[in-house]
């Protein structure tokens, strides 16, 4: 019980899931876990089975892609962010690789566990959703803003 | 406004002491005044820098403003009259006229915390300010550089961002925006730094300098944090050609950006910034 | 008793050209209208034979000709096809030569000044004009010095309108069509049968210093009230006018429709600008002869209507003609209230008349404010 009480504490003090109603924080308990990964370690492939979505409690991550000869990053996450949507929609495949550039302390969910409750319930659904759409815009609007190349070469 | 120099319309001939290579593509020259004596500016200010024969462009002073007897400034090649600087060695002659414009209100960010947002080169001209800002330190409560580069290799001045990182004071974030997995570093846009650095939004002064979109999008996010329109300057590019606000190329609604600017306060100029092809 | 500023004399025809010799005399180049390229051009006149005696002027938007007038004025045209600027800020001008010395240069000045000119035929609203650019070119922290001394060696004889163009909108403008203070003299031509003669009033201590040297008579109360009377028919000539909200309007039209209406008409050719009395932009041009050996930087006029004119890196900021002719009017009629403390109009109509598709200001800052006025009953109707 105690390490359920302490994971309920982190997922209320992610900036995620502030001020999530007390009911909601304790079914996404049930599917949560504490996780951690060193340096360098990947937390997923490109293509593997998206079964989880992680917080980011501390450290931080890059998602890359893999070509042959160099690897390029496409983004990185830090403490205060989460990692992955892909277990959201079918058919449920990561599309970047995720390494651990530092130490990471992550909670990891569940995703057929949560996915189950939020099915269930759809007001846990659409309050996990809900948290997740701006997420996604934010990092839309910032990949959008890199595709301009703003300190290219001009012309 | 602020002072011009006694006689703005004729090049000074001043002297390459030393070209440094920062970028493929981004240089610096230190200068000295041919004929001595001092050459003083405040941070943000520009010169008009003239090449025999070629031409004339405005471009930013990076140096430290407390030396007077060196004048430095960092340029990127992109026109005729930049290539032709990066084509000169030291011990040639260019003519500098100036400093024009506005500076950096760094003295008024006294007592708040100073975020400074760069973008690519708008690094040089807001150097000049981090060092006004670091020779003050005990008067500012946090010092925050924000730095977004397009590549780790478009990094500039990296040595001293390292060094300005190292010490207990001052906080640097740099992110770039394309990078492969050599680069340790952030990747991502210089905004979402902004968004997520630990300055009090309501005791902070923040200057702005990169490419203009870059500088909407980074306004845009400190407004979103909560900082007051009135205490974000940003620094504009126009063609600036004269320097004293007579030739008019470098107008922006009713501002010569060369006199009036090219460091503005965000409040003064907000209704511009959505308007295109102003 | 030598004459003091406000002093009325009358000169007779004839006396004009002791008036011209005297100013040559001291030394000043008189310039004034003359006939040639199809218009009045002010240019150098040696004699009162030079001006254009019969000949008047025809403006209307996209047009401009002379015809011959009912008498022998001298005065009789309402404006040249350009103003002064062109002698008190030439078009082109250097500002310095530079020689190559060792790894460096060595820099000789512009170019001298030359004599004093006495410009005849100043009209009232060329006169705001010169003012204006008075305020430009001399304004806080920075004096152009050239402008500065060519002008403060210049003396100004005015010549008031009797009569207005088509094109004139001086009286809306509020600088005209009588001549406000700032002239050396002021003359107000008058025909009558065959007298022929000018109402002269003094403006300045060296006016008036001249007025003395022609010893002439008095005015009769009956050539005073004909003189007073020709700006009052001038004004009531004018069909043009510009709203007195000009600055309004336009600060609150930036993304008014209307510009891509304008740009569908305007060639960004430029003439409105540099038949402008009051447009003051320059680019400069550096350039070296064929050893690189001298370097010389011109200074030349610019317009805004140029697509290099606001290049900056990565190309220019107003790519789009609508952009251009916004800029244009609105640095004119509204910006320039803050950089210079006045509207840069001064209802000359020139623009109208040179535009070649004959775009008119004084029609685009109107449909403008109509569709102001459109939008916002637009907006109450919704209620």
């Amino acid at each position: 019980m105690v390490q359920i009480e302490g994971l309920g504490r982190i997922i209320d003090e992610h900036p995620f899931f502030r001020g999530i109603d007390g009911k909601f924080r304790s079914l996404l308990v049930g599917c949560a876990a504490n996780e951690r990964l060193d340096a360098g370690q990947y937390l997923f492939r490109q293509g593997g089975h998206a079964d989880k979505f992680y917080l980011v409690r501390a450290g931080s991550l890059q998602l890359e892609v893999h070509a042959p000869g160099r690897t390029i990053v496409v983004d990185t996450v830090d403490e205060g962010e989460i990692v992955g949507w892909s277990w959201l929609v079918e058919p449920y495949r990561w599309t970047f690789d995720a390494r651990a550039v530092t130490l990471l302390r992550l909670v990891s969910f569940d995703a057929k566990c949560l996915r189950g409750k939020m099915e269930a319930d759809a007001e846990l659904g659409y309050e996990v959703l809900r948290r997740f759409v701006p997420v996604i815009g934010q990092r839309l609007a910032a990949t959008r803003l890199r595709l301009i190349d703003i300190y290219g070469p001009g012309e | 406004m602020t002072v011009l120099p006694a006689n703005p319309m004729s090049p000074r001939p001043f002297r390459i002491l030393k070209v440094v290579r920062e970028l493929s593509d981004t240089f610096t020259l230190l200068l000295q005044p041919e004929t001595g004596g001092a050459f003083s500016f405040r941070p943000g200010q520009f010169n008009m820098l003239y090449v025999f024969g070629a031409g004339e462009v405005p471009i930013s002073i990076s140096g430290e403003p407390a030396e007077d007897r060196q004048l430095v400034h960092t340029i990127r090649s992109v026109g005729p009259v930049t290539q032709a600087l990066g084509r000169l060695k030291a011990g040639d002659v260019v003519g500098v006229r100036g400093p024009f414009g506005t500076p950096w209100p760094v003295e008024d960010a006294f007592g708040d915390d100073l975020a400074i947002i760069a973008g690519g080169v708008g690094l040089a001209p807001l150097r000049p300010a981090i060092y006004q800002a670091l020779a003050n330190r005990p008067r500012f409560g946090k010092l925050i550089i924000m730095y977004g580069a397009r590549t780790p290799q478009d990094i500039l001045f990296r040595k001293e961002l390292e060094k300005w990182r190292s010490r207990f004071d001052v906080n640097v974030h740099v992110t770039v925006d394309h990078a492969t997995g050599q680069w340790a570093g952030r990747v991502g846009v210089v905004t979402k730094v902004v968004a997520k650095a630990g300055f009090d939004p309501l005791h902070t002064t923040a200057l702005v300098c990169g490419p203009e979109v870059m500088m909407r999008y980074a306004v845009e996010a400190l407004e979103e944090r909560g900082v007051a329109a009135s205490k974000v300057h940003v620094s504009m590019e126009r063609n600036m050609k004269c320097g004293v606000g007579l030739c008019g190329h470098c107008q922006w609604g009713p501002h010569f950006v060369c006199r009036d600017g090219p460091v503005f306060r965000f409040s003064d100029v907000a209704a511009l910034f959505p308007v295109r092809e102003l | 008793m030598a004459p003091s500023i406000g002093a009325k004399v009358v000169l007779l025809r004839e006396d004009l050209d002791r008036l011209i010799a005297e100013l040559r005399e001291r030394g000043y180049v008189v310039i004034g209208p003359t006939l040639g390229e199809g218009a009045i051009l002010y240019e150098e006149v040696t004699s009162s034979g030079d001006l254009p005696a019969g000949w008047s002027d025809v403006a209307e938007a996209a047009a401009y000709r002379l015809q011959e007038g009912a008498d022998r004025r001298l005065f009789g045209y309402s404006l040249a096809a350009q103003g002064w600027k062109r002698h008190l800020y030439p078009p082109r001008q250097r500002l310095f030569l530079a020689e190559r010395a060792g790894r460096g240069f060595r820099l000789s000045s512009g170019e001298a000044d030359g004599a004093p000119m006495a410009l005849l035929g100043v009209r009232a609203c060329e006169l705001a004009a010169i003012q204006i650019q008075d305020r430009v070119f001399t304004k806080e922290g920075f004096t152009e010095p050239g402008y500065a001394g060519r002008r403060r060696a210049a003396f100004i004889v005015a010549v008031e309108c009797g009569r207005a163009a088509a094109t004139c909108f001086c009286a809306s403008a509020g600088t005209g069509p009588a001549v406000g203070p700032g002239y050396d003299l002021l003359l107000n031509e008058m025909i009558d049968g065959d007298a022929h003669r000018f109402l002269a009033t003094a403006g300045s201590d060296n006016g008036a210093a001249i007025l003395g040297g022609l010893s002439c008579r008095p005015p009769t109360a009956a050539e005073l009230s004909s003189a007073a009377a020709q700006p009052a028919a001038a004004a009531a000539q004018q069909q043009r006018r510009i709203s007195a909200d000009a600055a309004g309007v336009l600060t609150r039209a930036a993304e008014s429709p209307h510009w891509e209406a304008v740009s569908k008409r305007c060639l960004t050719c430029g003439n409105c600008t540099m038949v402008c009395p009051t447009c003051f932009c320059t680019t400069v041009e550096d350039i070296t002869d064929l050893s690189g050996d001298i370097a010389e930087r011109w200074r030349q006029w610019d317009s805004c209507f140029t697509i290099d004119y606001s290049y900056i890196h990565g190309g220019s900021v107003r790519q789009s003609g609508a952009a251009r002719y916004r800029q244009w009017i609105t640095h004119k009629l509204a910006s320039w209230h803050r950089q210079f403390g006045s509207s840069g109009c001064v209802g000359c109509g020139r623009c109208i008349a040179w535009c070649p598709v004959g775009i008119d200001i004084t029609a685009e800052l109107h449909a403008l404010e109509q569709a102001e006025q459109v939008s916002k009953g637009g907006d109450n109707g919704a209620d």
